[in-house]
């Protein structure tokens, strides 16, 4: 026995099957507990309740829902909703954060004070405390009866903000997204298998020919659905004491538009700061000595080196950030998170909507780092190009 | 770079370096610098010009709209700094949460830091807060963890989420990076599996769905069941930083050890961790900045942190409107601990690189 105990082999396989054993045993441990509570309760565990009707109301959805809807549906306009608010809020953080992270490196004393101001002010307040500010101010607006139109047709109320929209169904918006999600992966796979061997030149006229055709398909599928004897474009109009017409975006989603959107520029001007000064100085001097303009320099030379210094970051950090979109249940924002809490209230299936939310959140997770992963291959540099 | 030449008197040479020196440069000098001043001449005639200061001036502050009501504020401060807890010992809870700072910023200074001087002073600021908070013991009265409210709540929960974390990361690092395939592979996957995971959610199931899957005797109060869902998932990002430290580590280090004749303990403890450690120093010191923040989620989940108790502080009818005033608040304090504790992270980088090079 001693010797057993002392022969390393014998004692390894021992700690790792006690260690995996416990935390299986544990998890094990659960499940059963969970199971008895639930049959105490009188109810079945399983997935069957997901073919039930909710009976509740969803105050924001993409799809058709209604009470007599399923448990399955009810989730889906959950992770729809999710994507929708991160697929909004995170190209305007980007673009935002890149600004100030430009700002912040400029050299010029003025621009780097606001940036510096911008990222110091947003990023050392908590974001919920961020969402409840804005959503403060957005439900202080004008009432809609007093609310004047701005810009356009643009209406900024305590109910939520008008924007003209689209006479358009909504399968057509969504054929072009599909088309336009689609050249751009194309784009990417020609980037990374085809257009490397050609000619600049050759490339850039095939990448131009992609993009202008697929920009007509989907001008075409968009017209294609127009909702027939409507103009176009639908501006939205006082009408009594409420607006209509336009699309409104409700003071919960603008909400949490505006928290992630100004929460994560804070940090992503900052990963964007680090990106521009980790290029050397040689760079912009071999560009000057060229004799380029300083927009050429920072848009052919600066630009594209800091997007592939800061891209791997970057994905962490969008990561990071569409988890963070589950606060919206701080404001009643009917996220994935909501609904799945929500579901868990009024039908007890509380394991099985669990192992939904974590599923939902590891596969949306996943996904998401590896299709920024494969944009990071595709425009990463590559052998001799990697000297910068 | 920048830093060193903003240090420059402002001659007008170094004026006109930075901000006039092409026309482009000058024009957007001066379009920011108008809407800065615009900017921030609203916010000076809202926070203090129109403001209005002074004790219990509700009446005055529901009719006034332009300015800022800070009456609020000198009203309302015990309730959000405090929340629920009884009137007359408030001072506790105010002493416990400087204690709690004090700890803070004694763990700043070098002197404390090594493997036996920090947890000893953090083990025994937070069980002076512990005791402060909780009473019964020398003659102070009993205040139940349920009463427990406001600033001193979210103090409570960051540092005992600290104090299990790091040692459950150190833990968690190690077993990562064990020479057993079946140990280290399980810990990768709980490490990425709750990493991928909304801070939320996990607070959510520790909070609500726990006590549905665990024996009676092992549930615990709600607080409890949370700070230890969130030292895991602390402790689980911590381990990552840790573990980059490690890596960085040259392999020689470990194999000069080993060499010599150390045992494991004594090569990780004497060895990798203390270098891991000033390798993982500025990441660990950004982490405990996200940690403070985050821990105002737990008023999402029903608890009376300085942020629920600010906002039961202007929920009331009478002071409804200064919602706002309340929110500015809440996020200066918030502001003065982040901002401090980042500008010292920022220091230390700076500190350690000159050290490095």
């Amino acid at each position: 026995m001693q010797t057993l105990i002392k022969n390393r082999r014998v004692r390894d396989a021992g700690l790792q099957f006690a260690f995996v054993g416990g935390i299986v045993a544990i998890l094990v441990i659960m499940v059963l507990v969970g199971r008895t509570n639930l049959e105490a309760q009188g109810l079945t565990s399983g997935f069957g309740f997901l073919e039930r009707a909710t009976g509740w109301r969803i105050s924001f959805s993409l799809i058709d829902y209604s009470t007599n809807s399923t448990y399955a549906r009810a989730i889906l306009v959950g992770i729809l909703n999710s994507l929708f608010l991160g697929a909004i809020a995170l190209p305007i953080a980007t673009v935002i954060g890149v600004a100030v992270g430009v700002m912040r490196t400029s050299g010029n004393g003025m621009a780097e004070l606001v940036g510096t101001t911008f990222v110091e002010l947003f990023r050392n307040a908590p974001l919920i405390l961020q969402l409840l500010f804005w959503y403060t101010l957005l439900l202080g607006l004008p009432s809609p009866r007093n609310a004047e139109p701005i810009l356009g047709g643009i209406a900024l109320t305590g109910r939520g903000i008008y924007i003209p929209g689209l006479n358009v169904t909504g399968g057509s918006v969504f054929a072009t997204i599909l088309i336009l999600v689609a050249t751009f992966a194309l784009a990417l796979w020609l980037g990374a298998k085809r257009w490397p061997d050609l000619h600049l030149r050759q490339a850039g006229k095939e990448r131009k020919l992609l993009w202008s055709v697929s920009l007509v398909i989907a001008l075409v599928a968009m017209w294609l659905g127009r909702i027939p004897e409507t103009s176009l474009v639908n501006f939205p109009e006082a009408a009594g004491l409420n607006y209509r017409g336009g699309i409104r975006v409700s003071p919960e989603l603008m909400a949490c538009l505006v928290a992630i959107a100004i929460y994560g520029a804070a940090y992503i001007a900052e990963i964007v700061r680090a990106g521009f000064n980790a290029i050397p100085n040689g760079q912009s001097e071999a560009g000057r000595a060229l004799g380029l303009t300083p927009w050429y320099i920072f848009s052919r030379i600066r630009l594209p080196l800091a997007i592939r210094i800061v891209m791997p970051t970057l994905i962490n950090q969008y990561v990071w950030l569409f988890k963070a979109t589950t606060i919206g249940i701080a404001i009643s924002f009917t996220d994935f998170f909501m609904i799945i809490s929500t579901a868990i209230n009024q039908s007890g299936q509380t394991l099985e909507l669990i192992a939904i939310l974590m599923g939902g959140f590891l596969i949306i997770n996943y996904s998401m780092a590896w299709v920024l992963n494969r944009v990071n291959d595709a425009i990463k540099l590559k052998g001799t190009q990697l000297r910068i | 770079m920048t830093d060193l030449s903003m240090q420059h008197t402002l001659s007008f040479k170094t004026v006109k370096k930075h901000y006039f020196a092409t026309p482009l440069n000058s024009a957007i000098t001066v379009l920011l610098a108008v809407f800065t001043a615009w900017v921030l001449w609203g916010l000076f005639n809202w926070a203090f010009l129109d403001a209005i200061w002074g004790y219990g001036k509700n009446e005055e502050c529901r009719t006034h709209e332009d300015g800022a009501c800070w009456s609020f504020v000198a009203t309302r401060w015990r309730i959000v700094l405090f929340g629920l807890y009884p009137f007359e010992e408030q001072w506790r809870s105010a002493l416990a949460c400087i204690v709690m700072l004090v700890v803070a910023i004694l763990s700043c200074v070098p002197v404390f830091w090594s493997a036996k001087r920090l947890p000893t002073l953090w083990v025994i600021g937070f069980a002076t807060f512990y005791i402060l908070m909780r009473g019964g013991v020398l003659g102070l009265t009993p205040v139940v963890e349920r009463d427990w409210g406001g600033l001193s709540l979210t103090v409570f929960i960051f540092a005992a989420v600290c104090l299990l974390g790091m040692p459950l990361s150190i833990i968690f690092a190690l077993l990562r990076r064990s020479e057993m395939p079946w140990i280290a592979r399980t810990m990768a996957l709980v490490i990425d599996v709750i990493r991928s995971l909304p801070l939320l959610s996990i607070m959510f199931t520790f909070a609500i769905v726990l006590p549905f899957v665990l024996p009676d005797w092992a549930i615990g109060d709600k607080l409890y069941r949370v700070i230890i869902g969130y030292a895991i998932f602390f402790a689980c990002y911590q381990a990552e930083i840790i573990r980059g430290g490690m890596q960085a580590l040259p392999a020689g280090q470990e194999e000069a050890a080993k060499a010599l004749g150390m045992g494991y303990w004594n090569r990780v403890g004497y060895v990798v961790l203390p270098q891991a450690f000033r390798n993982a120093l500025p990441p660990t010191i950004n982490q405990f900045v996200i940690t403070f923040k985050e821990t105002s989620l737990v008023t999402i989940i029903g608890f009376f942190d300085i942020l629920a108790s600010g906002r039961a502080a202007a929920g009331t009818a009478d002071w409804s409107f200064a919602t706002i005033e309340m929110y500015v608040f809440v996020g200066l304090i918030f502001f003065v601990f982040v901002f401090s504790l980042s500008r010292y992270g920022a220091y230390l980088e700076h500190r350690l690189n000159v050290g490095s090079r």
